[in-house]
C-alpha cells in the first residue's frame, strides 16, 4: 500500500498510528473546507420563523428558493434577470475572447515577429493590473458613450479576465503541437489556414474547451467589474446576490439560497474540467 | 518585419510579403482589444495630474498634488500597512496550510480520493458569494461558528464588527477560498517529480522530514513559487472579500488601497484622488511581480540543474 504510490512514505514501526492521523488530518481541513457550502444548504431550507431560533434541527422548506427565483412573492429583487445577465455577459465574453485569442495564441506560438514578446507580456499584465486603475476611468467613458449599465460596455471590459487565461494557455497548448504535423499538412497541399482548421485546431480541441469553460467561471464570478459599471439593467448574479444582505432585518435564508443557485454553474463547470485545472489557473506556467 | 518563422520549409504558396503580414494579421484583434484597455489605463494615469471630479467637470492640472497629498496623508499609510499586512498573512497562510494539504493529499490515504476530488470547489465560488456564506456563518448572536465555539466558553465574538478582528475574519475567509489553488499547484508538482531519489532515500533508511525538507521541497520550489506569485499579486489587489464583508470598516481597520480607491473614486466622485491610490498599487504590484518572477526563473533554473 505505500512506496509505489507515495515514494516519500517511509514506513517503519508505529505507520498505522501515522495513517490514522494523516486520515485525521485530513478529514480536519475538508470539514473546514466543506462545511460552509453544508451550513448555507441548512440556512437556504429554513423557514423563515426558524431562521433565528435553531441551528441543525429545524422544518426544512424550498421556500427561499421559490421566491430567490420569483415563483412565489416578490422578494424585491430581479435575481432571475440578474442571473440572465450574468449568461449573457460571460458567454458573450468568452466567445468574443475565443475569436480574438485563438489566432493570437497560435500567431504567438508558432511565429517570432518583432513585437510579438512586447504584445504577449502585456496581455498577461491585464491579470496582476489592480482592476480599479482601469475600471475607474472606464465608468467615466462609459457615462459618455452610453456604454455604462450595457450587454456590450460589460463584455467589452470582460476581456480583462477572459484574454489572458486564453491566449496564455492556448499557446501553451499550440507550443506542445509539434510544427511537423502542420508542415506535412501543408505539403500535401493544404493551405495554412486549412492546416490550422484540419490538424491544429482539432488537436488541441479539448484544450479550447477546458479554457473557455475556466474563463466562463471567472467571468462569471467577477464581481467589481459589474458593481461599478451597471446599476439595474446588467447587473450580476455576483452584485445581485449581496443585495439581499442588506436591509435592517436580512433575509439570510433567501441570501443563502441566492448564494447556492449563483454558486450551481461555476461548480458544475469546474468538475467538468479538472483534468485541465492546474494548467488553467497557473497559466500554463505549471503543466498539469 | 524580420518574420522568422517556424515553417520556412513549407511550399511557397504564398508571397512572401503575406507571409511576413499573417502573424500581424493573426493578432491584428487581440492588439486593437489591448489598445481599448491600454487607453483607458492610460487615461487613468493622466487624469492623476488633474483635480477631475464629478463635480469638477472641467479639470484643471495641478501636477503631483494628488501624490503629494496622499503622501501626506495617514490614510494612504494606514491603507498601504493593511494591504500588505492581508497579502502577506493570506499568502504564508495559504502556502503552507496548501503544501500540507497537498502532503496529505500524495501520501494518499483512505479518505483522499475522494476528497481530491471536491478540493477545487472552493475556488471555483466567487469570492463575494463566500464571503456571504462566512457571513452567515460569522454573525455574533445567530452565527453557527459562535454556536460551536460556546461549549469552549467562547460566545458572542464580534467577528466582522471589532476592528481588532475583522482582518482576521478576512484573512481566514481568503484562506478559506485559496488554499486550494496551492494545494493543486503544488499536488501537480509533488506528481511529475521523478521517482527514483526518493526510493533511493528509502533504501537509505532517510526520515520522512529529512526527505520532505533535503529531497521534496528542493524540487518542488519552483511550482510552490508561482503558487505563491499568483497568490501575493491576488491578495495585494482583493476587493471583493473585504468590500462584501466590511466594506473597509469598521472604522478604516481593513481599509486596504483598492477599498480605499473605490471610495474615493465611486462614492465620493473624486476620480483624481482614487486612481493615484490605483498607480501606486499598480506600481507596487508591478515591482514585487518582477522581483518574484527573476526569483523563480532563478529557482527553475537550480531545480533544472538538480534533476
Amino acid at each position: 500500500m505505500e512506496s509505489t504510490k507515495a515514494p516519500t512514505s517511509n514506513e517503519r514501526p508505529g505507520g498505522g498510528l501515522r495513517e490514522v492521523a494523516i486520515n485525521l488530518l485530513t478529514i480536519l481541513y475538508f470539514a473546514f473546507a466543506l462545511f460552509p457550502v453544508f451550513w448555507m444548504i441548512i440556512v437556504s431550507l429554513k423557514p423563515s420563523n426558524e431562521l433565528f431560533s435553531t441551528y441543525f434541527f429545524f422544518h426544512p422548506t424550498f421556500d427561499s428558493y421559490r421566491t430567490v427565483l420569483g415563483l412565489a412573492g416578490d422578494s424585491g429583487v430581479p435575481f432571475v434577470r440578474f442571473f440572465m445577465n450574468s449568461l449573457v455577459i460571460s458567454i458573450g465574453a468568452v466567445l468574443l475572447s475565443l475569436i480574438i485569442g485563438i489566432p493570437a495564441a497560435y500567431a504567438f506560438a508558432r511565429f517570432h515577429f518583432r513585437g510579438s514578446k512586447d504584445l504577449l507580456f502585456t496581455i498577461l499584465s491585464f491579470r496582476f493590473a489592480p482592476e480599479l486603475m482601469v475600471i475607474i476611468p472606464l465608468y467615466v467613458i462609459y457615462q459618455k458613450l452610453g456604454l455604462f449599465d450595457t450587454y456590450i460596455g460589460m463584455i467589452w471590459v470582460m476581456q480583462l479576465v477572459t484574454i489572458p487565461m486564453i491566449v496564455w494557455i492556448l499557446r501553451s497548448y499550440f507550443q506542445d503541437l509539434t510544427p511537423e504535423l502542420e508542415q506535412s499538412a501543408l505539403l500535401d497541399g493544404y493551405t495554412r489556414i486549412q492546416a490550422f482548421m484540419r490538424v491544429a485546431a482539432p488537436l488541441v480541441r479539448p484544450g479550447i474547451a477546458a479554457v473557455a469553460l475556466l474563463s466562463f467561471i471567472f467571468a462569471w464570478n467577477n464581481f467589481v467589474f459589474p458593481l461599478i459599471l451597471t446599476s439595474s439593467n446588467a447587473q450580476t448574479v455576483t452584485v445581485g446576490s449581496l443585495t439581499f444582505l442588506g436591509g435592517n432585518r436580512p433575509n439570510y435564508n433567501l441570501t443563502a439560497a441566492a448564494a447556492l443557485v449563483a454558486a450551481v454553474p461555476p461548480l458544475i463547470l469546474a468538475l467538468s474540467i479538472q483534468r485541465y485545472l492546474v494548467r488553467g489557473l497557473s497559466f500554463g506556467a505549471v503543466k498539469g | 518585419m524580420s518574420a522568422t518563422t517556424a515553417d520556412d520549409r513549407a511550399p511557397k504558396k504564398v508571397s512572401s510579403g503575406r507571409r511576413a503580414l499573417r502573424p500581424y494579421l493573426l493578432t491584428l484583434p487581440a492588439l486593437l482589444l489591448t489598445i481599448g484597455i491600454l487607453y483607458p489605463f492610460g487615461l487613468g494615469v493622466f487624469y492623476t495630474f488633474f483635480d477631475y471630479s464629478a463635480s469638477n467637470p472641467q479639470p484643471g492640472f495641478i501636477g503631483l498634488e494628488n501624490y503629494t497629498n496622499m503622501f501626506a496623508s495617514s490614510d494612504f499609510w494606514s491603507s498601504a500597512l493593511v494591504t500588505f499586512e492581508y497579502a502577506i498573512g493570506t499568502t504564508v497562510i495559504e502556502t503552507m496550510l496548501g503544501v500540507a494539504v497537498a502532503l496529505l493529499l500524495y501520501r494518499g490515504s483512505l479518505v483522499s480520493g475522494v476528497l481530491e476530488k471536491v478540493l477545487i470547489l472552493p475556488l471555483m465560488i466567487a469570492p463575494v458569494i463566500a464571503t456571504i456564506m462566512w457571513n452567515l456563518m460569522l454573525q455574533p448572536s445567530i452565527g453557527v461558528v459562535n454556536y460551536l465555539l460556546s461549549p469552549f466558553g467562547l460566545g458572542g465574538i464580534e467577528w466582522t464588527d471589532s476592528p481588532g478582528l475583522a482582518l482576521f475574519s478576512m484573512i481566514m475567509i481568503d484562506v478559506w477560498v485559496f488554499t486550494p489553488f496551492v494545494a493543486i499547484l503544488a499536488l501537480a508538482g509533488m506528481r511529475s517529480l521523478p521517482r527514483d531519489p526518493f526510493e533511493a532515500a528509502s533504501v537509505d533508511g532517510a526520515g520522512y522530514w529529512y526527505t520532505f525538507r533535503r529531497l521534496m521541497l528542493p524540487m518542488l520550489w519552483p511550482y510552490i513559487l508561482v503558487a505563491v506569485i499568483f497568490r501575493f499579486m491576488d491578495s495585494l489587489k482583493m476587493f471583493d472579500i473585504i468590500y462584501a464583508l466590511t466594506q473597509g470598516g469598521p472604522g478604516d481597520s481593513t481599509m486596504v488601497l483598492q477599498v480605499r480607491a473605490y471610495q474615493d473614486a465611486i462614492l465620493f466622485t473624486s476620480f483624481s484622488q482614487g486612481l493615484a491610490y490605483m498607480v501606486v498599487l499598480w506600481a507596487i504590484v508591478f515591482g514585487i511581480t518582477r522581483i518574484l518572477v527573476g526569483v523563480l526563473g532563478r529557482a527553475q533554473a537550480r531545480a533544472a540543474g538538480a534533476s
